[in-house]
């Protein structure tokens, strides 16, 4: 599954360790939930960053004391038909001023980005790679944005201010 | 009127362009059906039994006569010739093709017409009251604080994958003419003490398969705090609502399984978070956004001009008037419906032609706009009484002057197996021969006030269950069959319709609503008694009674 990061296709750096897998000596590595809940400590004293894969189902609050010391927090799409993790990713981001990595994953196609750029993801496990590889395209697909999110893009109520304002001074 | 301005229409076209590209990866099998399924349906496009569907959006129910034309010319150019007006205040054509979408998209879209999230998990377009901004006594025009949550709700980040649909409606007046109480949300608009605009806001209304009528959550949000305390019921919903099983999915069920008490112990929560957010409006956003709706330079007109006093001779005029007539703010002016429900013709079908000629008439009589209400009718909502007698003329001859607002005839109905995929028996030929078996004007002005309302299937597209009489297709055995309930109602006083006994065959329908209607006649204490009231003075017994004893 291609990762677009930045906007653009890397390689990832993290591995996924399931519940049980042997932790790797060093390196990145995303954990589920329950083990790294279970053996944080451990997990944060070793080399490498630890991520953490959440499911959408799990009290966010419960991530909270550790946000300052992930580097990436995975959320998930079961299927894009499912979009808890659209409120997940703003709490992160607007009540908990969460800024490390937030990637998407499950199943993640391109007519979501838009809507998951502005919910705070800036990282995503594409499913398809052309998909991936239209991520810039699709990214700018619009220019008008009706609510405010911690994105911090400008509203259209307040683009209007603004123009109103605007057109004000030169009369 | 409300006047997009260069930033709506742009995003109306990136939406175009974006569902141009979309169409164009199904047709190249770049997307699979099942992906793009929600993609369309957000799109308002549903796969129906013959063809595509298209729902397009109608936001509070105003139109301006471009905007009908530019309907009339979808109907013409891309579908059959016309269209069907429905209980969501959407237009919907039944005969589309795919390929052809994204071209008619495009044409809606000059005109300031869209049809984003008429379908889908996701919020769907604000209802608001046909009669906004001109009813006598409204608190103010509900239809500004509509466009800002049309505004708001659309293409949401968070909220465009919900566990289910999502709906909400705005009155301002004491008749609701919006059905708030059986929306997801309900806001109804109120004055505090010290005279601020704000909302009694209701949850967890819903027809469907588990009707449910909403209940109050707060008394009183301020309107700044409307999309903030939104926006907290919706992440609670969200995060909670039911997502294994879709007949559980809608907020209703998580109402009922939570109880109003603790669910609005969880929204009031979540709102402390956000509510001194930027979501809390100020003045000059809502100035601005009132600013944008344009409101007719009425004159100053006599209460009763001559031409009404004289066109009242003729029994015919004076039959639609007291029928289809009703009064306006402005002393001279008044609204009229025009009712789709011409006698045996499918409910809220218009041609075509009907709705380029009604947007001239608008252009003549009504300061060019046009209503498009709940119950599948239209409204002029500025004509001045002057006018009136020439008005009705104009209306006679293109078949729309059937003065059956609000009586028998008058009738709701969903498509049915004529086109829906999921129904279970027929709606509109029933509604058909109903409103034959009622076209006698005399009969039906002697039974008052009496909503009929009929769904193909479970789902209540039709509203059955908040039918004065409910008529509700299954399918038992391989036939059709008909459950019939009475005493419901959509209004403020918004109640359930209560079951009157067994299900009955197609044929018999007709036969058995004329008995119910037979026996209100009879059990009525006065002629003004009006049919819910008798239901609800005598319960559903006697109803039964003279229904089933000869069955
Ligand atoms: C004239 C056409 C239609 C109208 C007026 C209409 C309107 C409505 C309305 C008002 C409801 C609300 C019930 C509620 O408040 O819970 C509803 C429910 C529903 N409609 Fe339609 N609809 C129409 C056509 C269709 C079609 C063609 C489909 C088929 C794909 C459809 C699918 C549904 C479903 C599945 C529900 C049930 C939702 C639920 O409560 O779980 N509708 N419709
Ligand atoms: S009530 Fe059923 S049959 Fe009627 S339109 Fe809705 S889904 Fe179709």
């Amino acid at each position: 599954m291609p990762l677009v990061n930045g906007g653009k296709i890397v390689d990832d750096s993290f591995v996924k360790l399931a519940v049980d897998t042997p932790l790797p000596e060093s390196g990145d590595i995303l954990v589920p939930a329950e083990r790294f809940i279970a053996e944080a400590d451990a997990l944060l004293k070793r080399p490498g960053k630890v991520g953490v894969i959440w499911p959408n189902n799990r009290d966010i609050d419960e991530l909270v004391p550790y946000l300052g010391k992930v580097a990436a927090v995975a959320l998930v799409f079961p299927t894009f038909r499912d979009g808890r993790a659209y409120s997940q990713a703003r709490l992160l981001r607007e009540r908990y001023n969460y800024r490390g990595e937030l990637r998407a994953t499950g199943q993640i196609l391109r007519d979501q980005f838009v809507f998951m750029l502005r919910a705070g993801f800036d990282s995503f496990e594409v499913k398809k790679q052309a998909d991936a590889e239209a991520f810039m395209q699709t990214a700018k697909r619009y220019s008008v944005f009706y609510q405010p999110t911690g994105d911090g893009r400008i509203t259209a109520l307040h683009r209007r201010m603004q123009l109103r304002h605007s057109e004000g001074v030169g009369t | 009127m409300y006047a997009y301005d260069e930033i709506d229409r742009t995003l109306v076209n990136e939406r175009v362009s974006e569902f141009r590209d979309q169409v164009k990866r199904r047709l190249s099998g770049e997307l699979t059906e099942d992906e793009f399924k929600i993609l369309r349906l957000q799109n308002g496009v549903y796969l129906q039994l013959h063809a595509y569907m298209f729902r397009v959006a109608i936001p509070y129910g105003t139109l301006a006569t471009n905007q009908l034309r530019a309907l009339a010319h979808v109907a013409r150019k891309y579908d059959r010739g016309y269209g069907h007006f429905t209980t969501r205040q959407n237009i919907q054509f039944n005969w589309i093709k795919l390929a052809e979408l994204p071209d008619a998209l495009a044409d809606l879209a000059r005109v300031g017409i869209h049809a984003m999230q008429t379908s889908g998990n996701n919020m769907r377009n604000v209802t608001s009251d046909q009669w906004a901004g001109v009813a006598p006594r409204e608190i103010e025009d509900p239809r500004i604080w509509s466009e800002l949550i049309r505004q708001h709700t659309t293409l949401h980040p968070e909220f465009s994958f919900l566990p289910r649909k999502f709906k909400i409606a705005i009155t301002a007046s004491d008749h609701d003419r919006a059905a708030i109480k059986i929306h997801d949300i309900g806001l109804r608009l109120v004055k505090n003490e010290k005279n601020e605009t704000g909302f009694e806001v209701l949850v967890g209304g819903g027809l469907g398969r588990t009707p449910f009528i909403a209940k109050t959550i707060k008394h009183f949000v301020h309107g700044r705090d409307i999309l903030s305390y939104i926006e907290a019921i919706l992440r609670v919903y969200n995060q909670y609502g039911r997502r294994d099983n879709i007949y559980k999915a809608r907020i209703k069920i998580l109402v009922h399984e939570l109880g109003i008490e603790k669910f609005s112990r969880e929204v009031e929560e979540e709102w402390q978070h956000i509510r001194n957010s930027s979501l809390q409006i100020d003045d000059e956003v809502i100035e601005d956004i009132r600013s944008r709706f344009t409101y007719p330079a009425y004159e100053k007109l006599p209460h009763m001009p001559d031409e009404l006093r004289q066109a009242a001779a003729d029994p015919d005029f004076e039959a639609w008037r007291k029928n289809s007539v009703a009064p306006h703010k402005v002393q001279g002016y008044s609204i009229v419906t025009i009712s789709l429900k011409p006698i045996g013709k499918p409910p809220g079908d218009a041609t075509a032609e009907q709705m380029d000629a009604l947007a001239d008439l608008a252009d003549i009589y009504s300061f060019g706009e046009i209503r498009v209400g709940h119950e599948q009718n239209l409204a002029l909502p500025h004509v001045a009484k002057r006018d009136l007698p020439a008005l009705w003329k104009a209306l006679d001859k293109l078949g729309l002057a059937t003065p059956n607002v609000n009586l028998i005839t008058d009738i709701i109905a969903c498509p049915g197996l004529d086109y829906c995929s999921l129904a279970n028996a027929r709606s509109i030929p029933i509604a058909q021969e109903l409103s034959r078996r009622f076209a006698n004007h005399e009969l039906a002005n002697l039974i008052g006030r009496l909503h009929i309302n009929i769904s193909g299937c479970i789902n209540a597209c039709g509203h059955h269950h908040v039918g004065h009489i409910g008529i509700l297709g299954v399918e038992k055995n391989g036939e059709e069959v008909y459950q019939i309930t009475i005493g419901g109602r959509a209004d403020e006083g918004a109640a359930l319709g209560t079951l009157i006994g067994p299900g009955v065959k197609f044929d018999e329908v007709a036969d058995v609503i004329e008995d119910v209607v037979e026996a209100y006649l009879a059990l009525r204490e006065r002629p003004e008694e009006l049919f819910m009231d008798t239901v609800k003075r005598l319960g559903v017994e006697p109803f039964k009674e003279r229904v089933y004893a000869t069955r």
